[in-house]
């Protein structure tokens, strides 16, 4: 794949949607693309980590262990993104990260990362409507799992 | 040591001292006779003065001896009466004989300067070698006091012009004495009073010349002093850099640098000036004689009966009197300027409490093992200030036990191990092994019968497998072999040795004893190397160094040939499907997308800087390649593109921002050239560009990487052009470049790539998740099932460690030196706290396999984790320097300081 296909594959990521076309490239120049084969673990929970990744192809499962075994959480495909949180809070990874199918993924440094959310805030906005989702989703099984339990 | 230079240089020099007065004297007698010579060419032999009488003929070559008129009446004796010869024959014989007479004066000259260089430096080697003999005597506690930098500098640069001097320091005032004696005596001869004004004015030159010159002597050793102290500071600044930037005192350096420079330029001013103070005075006093000579002789041919052809004589003697004895007090100056040099050198190696030389006599046996008891009596180790480190310590412990000493920190249990380790000598009591005592046991016995880690291990410069056996170099086994002209050579060598005092020891020949490591030979010393960097657990980390080490395929062929067999294995099994796509391999036949387009061209690992990145843009056989296929304007135009491209994305970024290295094939610095060169291209070709513009845009893809940079400059037909233009460049390469690059070859081991790369054959595909680690592991795998981990291990061994060692870690650092006590297999290990710097588990582990390497033989280990005691025979408990308390780790859990220890850590 070519920089100027990843750079039209890119225009279609929402998390980048308002970029212009140079930054986009720039940001497909330096970052790694990385291939993962299907098994393969993208990060693992405990882990420290550096990068958060978004999906160009592919899709892998999010799973969380529990003290009752690993749990599968949510699905991840193409345009989506995971690893942000480990590197906003610096904290180990909050998740397994495994592949389904063969994936190909972004690898975006912390530092890019910061760069980038502060020169561009649509992207940071971007991030927080991610969030906010996950957290809306989070809190609607939490009040579920309570309601069967009582 | 003498303390004079005359008496070391003579007891030392004495035969050949005595040789080269002997041809000076022989060389005189030649020098008069043919002083005579031009004479009777220009009188006899041109201008046939002799020839004007009834002689037709002359004797050439008569030789007579004169003698007293009372022992023969013609005055001398004939011993050869000579060839009668005409004026022709004869002036041709008294030329042939003038050359001669200058060939031999000139061999008599060359011979003696010959002589007196080669002794001259024969002493110098013998000082030299004696001095640093006496740094290997220097007591331990010496080592604090000295600086390394100047004891070199001593030995090296202040006792140099030493070599110079020794060879006059008896020929030069034998013989320029000679020469002002027998003047002076001619002139006693013509009248006694000039005669002894002569010698009262010498006298006065004698005695206030010296006087002069005390305070240049005083300013020399000054001089000597701050010189050698500066070179002292030189060096500091260079061990404490990191010092120096850490706290931004480089200002502070240049500071206290100038400072002793400006005490330098005094010194060494004030000496010129003195120095020219007593030429002029000297030289005054020179011509004070001609001037009484003048006005005394004059009065007595005046007044007197002295003539005053005798006054023209005494003047004509009195000039050739100066020469020598200018030349003398020159001499005389050098002399004490030498003596002084060499005093102030033999000082600083006179230490006190040196130690013996016997103890460091070379063994003619393998040292006998220890047995018994090691035993402390009442030792006392008290530091400078009194304050004792060891206060009376008296116990003993059968020298195979593990024991352990634990303790606080200064409580003793350190210095308690360097005094059983001999590296600490006690000031009272003593240690005794066995029956013998330590302090009397030779070096050779201790070095090989018990070993000592402490907490900074030093390496040399030199491999890990050299630093490790460097522990098994007690003596040589037997002279090395030697057939020919070397052999030659070192029998030259060890007759030079021995005149200049020097042991005949042999650097080359194999000094590790095998034996004492369970080797049977050098075959097999490596297998006992690295079981001993298993227990260090330092394999691994050795394993990495082979990887990434290169070897001769042509010196070991059984390591290249196993890693093809290596080559051939990974390759097969990265055709399984979870592997698949991690390494593009090296195939003549194809464009490797992973490479750059110069090492795709190349194809092969350049030896030395002829094809290295910066140097292959520019290479004229590499131009010559790319033009002959038409190259050139294809690659300007990729240049075009990337340039384009870099000019887009960069435009915007600082000229510090780390992009530009990183990913950049352009710098900040040159990113406005290649905007405005963009910009002059708009509507026109490359071909319309100057030729260095046209230059540097093609030197800018040779560093693109296809798969990395991905800006799909690099299509199928452009793939087979630049495939094309790597077999031209091979079939082509003239001879002048074969030595400069070694091409990539599926059957053979390539010389100057490393290991890693010869087995991988091939580049790793970027962006494959953790490709390097599986492939990392796939190779080792494979290394593990070919069973070739050992030989990949030896590789690394050839890894030089770095000045001190500084190219391993410090926990690597202390590895080596323990593994370098192990292999000897001691009878008593000392440790000293040597596994500090590294982790905790790691310590714990490391103390099991060492305690459990050991075996049956003895180790005594200060711990800084009283807990790690419990596996040990005995603890030894030292508080305030004493023994507080001993026994078995499970016995002394009621002693409350053992108790208080391990609650500490």
């Amino acid at each position: 794949m070519s920089i100027h296909e990843e750079v039209e594959l890119l225009k279609g990521v929402p998390l980048f949607s308002k970029l212009e076309g140079t930054k986009l490239k720039l940001l497909a120049f330096t970052s790694e693309r990385i291939t993962f084969a299907p098994g393969q673990d993208v990060c693992r929970q405990g882990d420290m980590g550096d990068a958060m990744y978004v999906v160009l192809t592919g899709s892998a499962d999010i799973i969380i262990e529990t003290p009752s075994g690993p749990h599968k959480v949510a699905d991840l495909r193409k345009n989506g993104f995971f690893g942000e949180i480990a590197i906003l809070l610096d904290v180990p990874r909050t998740a397994t990260v495994t592949v389904r199918e063969k994936l190909t993924a972004l690898k975006i440094t912390k530092e890019q990362f910061f760069r980038m959310v502060s020169e561009f805030p649509t992207m940071a906005v971007e991030i927080m409507r991610e969030l906010a989702h996950r957290l809306d989703d989070t809190n609607r099984q939490l009040s579920a799992a309570r309601a069967k339990a009582a | 040591m003498d303390s004079n230079l005359f008496k070391y240089v003579w007891r030392n020099s004495r035969a050949e001292q005595l040789i080269i007065i002997g041809l000076v004297v022989l060389a005189q007698v030649f020098y008069f006779a043919s002083l005579n010579i031009p004479k009777t060419i220009v009188n006899d032999g041109i201008e046939g003065k002799s020839f004007k009488g009834a002689a037709k003929t002359l004797p050439f070559l008569r030789i007579d001896i004169p003698l007293p008129s009372f022992i023969s009446e013609a005055g001398h004796i004939r011993i050869f009466d000579g060839f009668h010869l005409e004026q022709w024959p004869y002036l041709v014989g008294m030329s042939c004989l003038f050359l001669v007479m200058v060939t031999v004066n000139g061999l008599f000259k060359k011979t003696i300067n010959t002589q007196k260089g080669r002794m001259g430096e024969r002493m110098l080697r013998r000082l030299r070698y004696q001095l640093y003999d006496r740094i290997l005597l220097f007591p331990p506690s010496h080592f604090r006091k000295v600086k390394q930098a100047e004891l070199a500098g001593m030995i090296n640069n202040e006792i140099e012009p030493l070599g110079g001097f020794i060879g006059d320091a008896y020929v030069q005032p034998a013989f320029l004495g000679g020469q002002a004696a027998t003047a002076l005596l001619f002139i006693m001869l013509q009248n006694i009073w000039l005669g002894l004004i002569v010698i009262a004015v010498l006298a006065v030159q004698a005695f206030v010349i010296p006087r002069l010159r005390r305070k240049i002597i005083a300013l020399g050793k000054q001089r000597q002093i701050t010189a050698r102290q500066f070179s002292g500071r030189v060096a500091e600044t260079v061990d404490g850099h990191q010092e120096v930037h850490v706290h931004a005192a480089s200002n502070y350096e240049r500071a206290d640098i100038v400072g002793r420079l400006g005490r330098i330029f005094h010194i060494r001013f004030e000496l010129y000036q003195r120095k020219f103070t007593a030429k002029f005075l000297n030289n005054l006093l020179a011509q004070m004689t001609p001037f009484l000579i003048y006005l005394i002789g004059g009065y007595f041919v005046l007044f007197g009966d002295m003539q005053v052809g005798a006054v023209v004589g005494v003047l004509l003697a009195y000039k050739d009197l100066p020469g020598p004895v200018k030349e003398l007090i020159d001499w005389d100056q050098q002399r004490q300027d030498m003596q002084q040099r060499y005093e102030q050198v033999i000082e600083q190696f006179e230490p006190e409490g040196m130690m013996s030389a016997e103890l460091q006599a070379m063994p003619d046996a393998a040292a006998a093992p220890f047995a018994g008891d090691v035993k402390l009596n009442g030792v006392v180790v008290a530091e400078e200030g009194g304050a004792r480190a060891l206060d009376a310590v008296t116990l003993s412990f059968p020298i195979e036990r593990k024991v352990a000493v634990v303790g606080g920190a200064g409580g003793g249990k350190e210095v308690l191990a360097q005094v059983v380790a001999k590296v600490v000598q006690p000031t009272g009591g003593g240690v005794v092994i066995g029956e013998q005592s330590l302090a009397n046991l030779p070096e050779a016995t201790t070095g090989a019968r018990m070993s000592y880690v402490g907490q900074d291990v030093y390496l040399l410069p030199v491999t890990i497998r050299d630093n490790i056996l460097y522990g098994l170099k007690f003596r040589p086994r037997g002279a090395a072999q030697y057939e020919g002209d070397a052999l030659r050579r070192r029998e030259i060598e060890e007759r030079e040795a021995e005149r200049a005092g020097n042991p005949v020891l042999d650097v080359g020949a194999d000094w590790v004893d095998y034996e004492a490591a369970g080797a049977s030979g050098p075959d097999d010393m490596d297998r006992h190397i690295i079981e001993a960097l298993r227990v260090v657990e330092l394999d691994g980390d050795v394993y990495r160094y082979g990887l990434r080490g290169t070897i001769d395929p042509a010196e070991r062929q059984a390591v290249a040939t196993s890693v093809l067999k290596a080559r051939a294995e990974l390759h097969s099994r990265l055709s399984d499907a979870t592997l698949a796509g991690l390494v593009e391999p090296f195939d003549r036949g194809r464009y490797n997308r992973n490479m750059s387009v110069a090492e795709n061209v190349l194809f092969g690992t350049p030896v030395g800087r002829t094809f290295d990145p910066e140097n292959i843009t520019a290479n004229p056989y590499m131009r010559r390649v790319l033009n002959d296929l038409d190259l050139a304007t294809p690659l300007a135009e990729m240049g075009v593109e990337i340039a384009r491209t870099m000019v887009e994305l960069f435009a915007d970024l600082p000229a510090g921002h780390p992009f530009f290295e990183q990913f950049s094939f352009i710098t900040a610095e040159e990113l406005p050239e290649f905007r405005a060169l963009i910009t002059r291209l708009s509507g026109r070709t490359v071909a319309d560009l100057s030729p260095e513009e046209r230059a540097r845009l093609r030197a800018l893809p040779f560093r693109y990487i296809e798969a990395r940079h991905r800006l799909g400059l690099i299509d199928e037909a452009m793939e087979q052009r630049l495939l094309a233009a790597r077999h031209a460049f091979a079939q082509g390469l003239p001879t002048e470049y074969a030595t400069d690059i070694e091409f990539y070859d599926a059957e053979s081991y390539n010389g100057a790539a490393t290991l890693q790369d010869n087995i991988l054959f091939g580049r790793l595909v970027y962006g494959q998740a953790q490709g390097a680690d599986r492939i990392g592991d796939l190779i080792t795998e494979v290394l593990d099932g070919l069973q070739l981990r050992d030989a990949v291990v030896e590789v690394g061994l050839d890894y030089n460690v770095g000045v001190a060692g500084k190219r391993l870690s410090a926990g690597q650092r202390q590895k080596v030196g323990i593994a370098r006590a192990l292999i000897k297999r001691p009878d008593l290990l000392v440790l000293n706290e040597p596994t500090a710097v590294l982790d905790a588990a790691t310590q714990q582990r490391l103390l099991d396999k060492i305690l459990a390497a050991r075996g049956d033989r003895g180790v005594l280990w200060t711990l800084s984790r009283t807990a790690q005691a419990e596996h040990f025979d005995e603890v030894i408990v030292m508080q305030g320097g004493r023994m507080t308390a001993r026994g078995a780790p499970s016995e002394l859990s009621g002693d409350k300081s053992y108790a208080d220890l391990l609650a500490a850590g």
